[in-house]
């Protein structure tokens, strides 16, 4: 801490730096470019509309053609125009539509990770019980991450499982991180295996008034001051938690600050 | 047999040694340590409550001051786990530029700990040699970016400046320098005998219980576990160049010690390599939305900072703020195992053993 402050000092007493300059400057750039306010959604569809479908502009145009063949009339070729305008753009909206559509759908087969996820469900399944999974998909955006949620009165026992299973000896604990859904409480947990190098990712759900989920603190000591940091700030309680008190705020604190619905109790905190 | 009292010690949250404010209550039976307990929080800033008010770029400064002796690599989770969320390629350029500060930061990391270890056990000058050499790095950052500690240098999709003329030759010359000089500490310490008889042996544990604790970089390595996810979960450009993982046997102090400074060594070799195919143009911005809005999803990256692996999870609800995001701090999570270190130590192997733990109390208090 001591050091971080010395450093900041000497930064300061460097103003010569030709970069800070610039540093201001383009700063004042980025507030006054009117660009700033276009969204993503107005990018994306400005990319689409580049690469049109030569084919469907041209199907589309040809309905217009005997409109056109007819004696000089202004207004009829205007409508025509407006005509195959109108198609042109429903025709791009369809083919979004379609690449959209296509896009989630095709990368549902390939997922490599797909046997993995299937073997441990199969394990679970065996051992604890059929209902123990609640949920299961890959992870497409983190690199087909297997992920799996547990039903809250089965995870003790199927944490167990997954660190002592020779297969899957997932003995490394890596996160653990607690999430305010509003309509529950979320408790992620990413597994490793540090033979295997395989990875997965876990979740149970619990009750958002009383939040519960059992500690695993006996199955990887990793857990201990990470399911007291959620029992902290998110207000989860780890029965089987050798050690549980608020770790990061003061003991006397009211409240869960990581709740969604979290006000503190002194408005001027 | 000398009847001894037991005492209730407090040491911290302003001890020299603890490098900022942890605190940790010792219970000793005259100079034998019977129970630790470690108070936490002192320095915490809600880093994770703040960021969900903040667009992502908002965000990188705070992991700035998370572990302010590493700041580069903080900065990196972070862009990358965004990048990952949303599929963004970075330019050559950039992610070269981004793979030369992570690993100059890894040496200036290292080098604080190394200075500052020494010091805690009792050794002054070796402290002065770290930090001459690691003002060289910060340097070399301040002239890049403009800040020496808290750099905000990497943004999502590259870097915010280029390098300015000149400055990669002299990360070229950086390099001999600093392996000369790294010779030099090997000989004014790694040899010295009360140094050796002071981490030798002490603040034992087997690969098991780090595993278990989940114990992270230098901390898990010095067990003999060869896991450094640079290797084996490549990120960046650390598939393409070739280095060694310096593993331990013994897990004890002095293997930590020897996995750091062969990780320096092994960091300069990975920037030679670095340098040598460094290319000359090209752009350090990949094609980014002006508002960097991922999409609905969850990602967790991870890479390998000085003191561990660093994560960052990130619940995305399509918005330009993170509906939750989560940071893996590896000195919070290396820090577990030491009160169950400590016991049967004497007090003066508490300093050792935080020491070697190597901690940061920002990144522990978050």
């Amino acid at each position: 801490m001591s050091e971080e402050n010395k450093e900041t000092k000497d930064a300061n007493a460097e103003p010569s730096d030709p970069r800070a300059a610039e540093i201001q400057e383009s700063r004042e750039d980025i507030k006054l470019d009117p660009k700033l306010e276009v969204s993503q959604e107005d990018v994306s569809s400005n990319v689409a509309s580049t690469d049109r479908d030569p084919e469907s502009t041209a199907k589309e145009a040809s309905p217009a053609a005997p409109a056109e063949t007819a004696p000089a009339d202004a207004e009829a070729k205007e409508k025509a125009i407006a005509e195959a305008r109108a198609a042109r753009a429903a025709a791009r909206e369809k083919k979004e539509q379609e690449d959209a559509a296509e896009a989630s759908a095709a990368p549902k087969e390939p997922s490599p990770n797909q046997p993995r996820l299937d073997r441990i469900l199969q394990i679970i399944k065996e051992n604890i019980n059929t209902d123990a999974v609640e949920d299961s998909s890959i992870n497409e955006r983190d690199h087909d991450l297997p992920t799996i949620t547990i039903r809250n009165s089965d995870w003790f026992a199927c944490s167990q499982l997954l660190k002592s299973h020779v297969e899957l000896n997932l003995n490394y604990l890596r996160n653990v991180s607690g999430v305010d859904q509003e309509t529950h409480l979320e408790v992620v947990y990413y597994l490793l295996s540090l033979s295997s190098k395989h990875e997965y990712c876990i979740k149970v759900k619990t009750d958002r008034e009383a939040a519960s989920i059992a500690s695993v603190t006996p199955v990887w000591q990793t857990a201990n001051w990470n399911e007291r940091e959620i029992y902290d700030l998110l207000g989860i309680d780890f029965p089987g938690h050798p050690d549980l008190r608020r770790i990061m705020m003061p003991d006397d604190w009211v409240g869960y600050p990581l709740r969604k619905d979290y006000e503190s109790i002194d408005p001027e905190v | 047999m000398i009847r001894t009292e037991e005492l209730l010690l407090n040491v911290g949250p302003q001890h020299p040694s603890t490098h900022g404010v942890f605190r940790v209550i010792v219970k000793i039976d005259g100079e034998v340590i019977t129970e630790a307990v470690p108070v936490l929080g002192y320095l915490h800033r809600g880093t994770e409550k703040l960021a969900e008010n903040l667009t992502y770029t908002q965000i990188i400064p705070y992991t700035d001051r998370m572990d302010y002796v590493s700041a580069m690599t903080s900065n990196y989770v972070l862009c990358h786990a965004v990048e990952t969320l949303m599929q963004i390629e970075i330019p050559e350029r950039a992610e070269f530029l981004r793979f030369i500060v992570m690993e100059l930061q890894r040496i200036a990391s290292h080098l604080v700990w190394w200075g500052t270890y020494l010091l805690d056990i009792g050794a002054m000058s070796p402290f002065l040699y770290a930090f001459r050499d690691r003002e060289i790095i910060i340097d070399l950052f301040n002239e890049l970016c403009g800040a020496r500690l808290t750099y905000f240098y990497m943004r999502v999709g590259g870097v915010k400046w280029d390098a300015p003329e000149g400055w990669i030759d002299k990360v070229r010359e950086f390099v001999p320098y600093m392996k000369e000089k790294l010779k030099e500490y090997h000989t004014l310490v790694s040899g010295n005998e009360i140094f050796l008889s002071r981490i030798k042996g002490i603040g034992i544990y087997d690969a098991k219980t780090a595993i278990d604790y989940g114990l992270s970089g230098a901390n898990l390595r010095c067990t003999g576990v060869k896991w450094d996810i640079r290797k084996d979960q490549p990120y960046s450009l650390y598939d393409r160049y070739e280095f060694d993982v310096p593993v331990g046997s013994k897990g004890d102090c002095y293997d930590r010690y020897t996995c750091r400074m062969e990780e320096i060594s092994q960091s300069l070799r990975l920037l030679e390599q670095a340098l040598a195919e460094f290319p000359e143009e090209g752009e350090i911005m990949g094609k980014v939305p002006r508002v960097i809005r991922p999409p609905e999803g969850e990602v967790y990256s991870r890479i390998e900072s000085p003191r561990g692996e660093i994560g960052c999870h990130i619940v995305s609800r399509g918005k330009a703020e993170p509906y939750r995001i989560k940071f893996r701090r590896p000195s919070f999570t290396n820090l577990q195992i030491f009160p169950k270190l400590l016991i049967g130590e004497t007090m003066t192997n508490l300093v050792t053993i935080l020491g070697a733990i190597d901690i940061v109390v920002g990144e522990v208090d978050a």
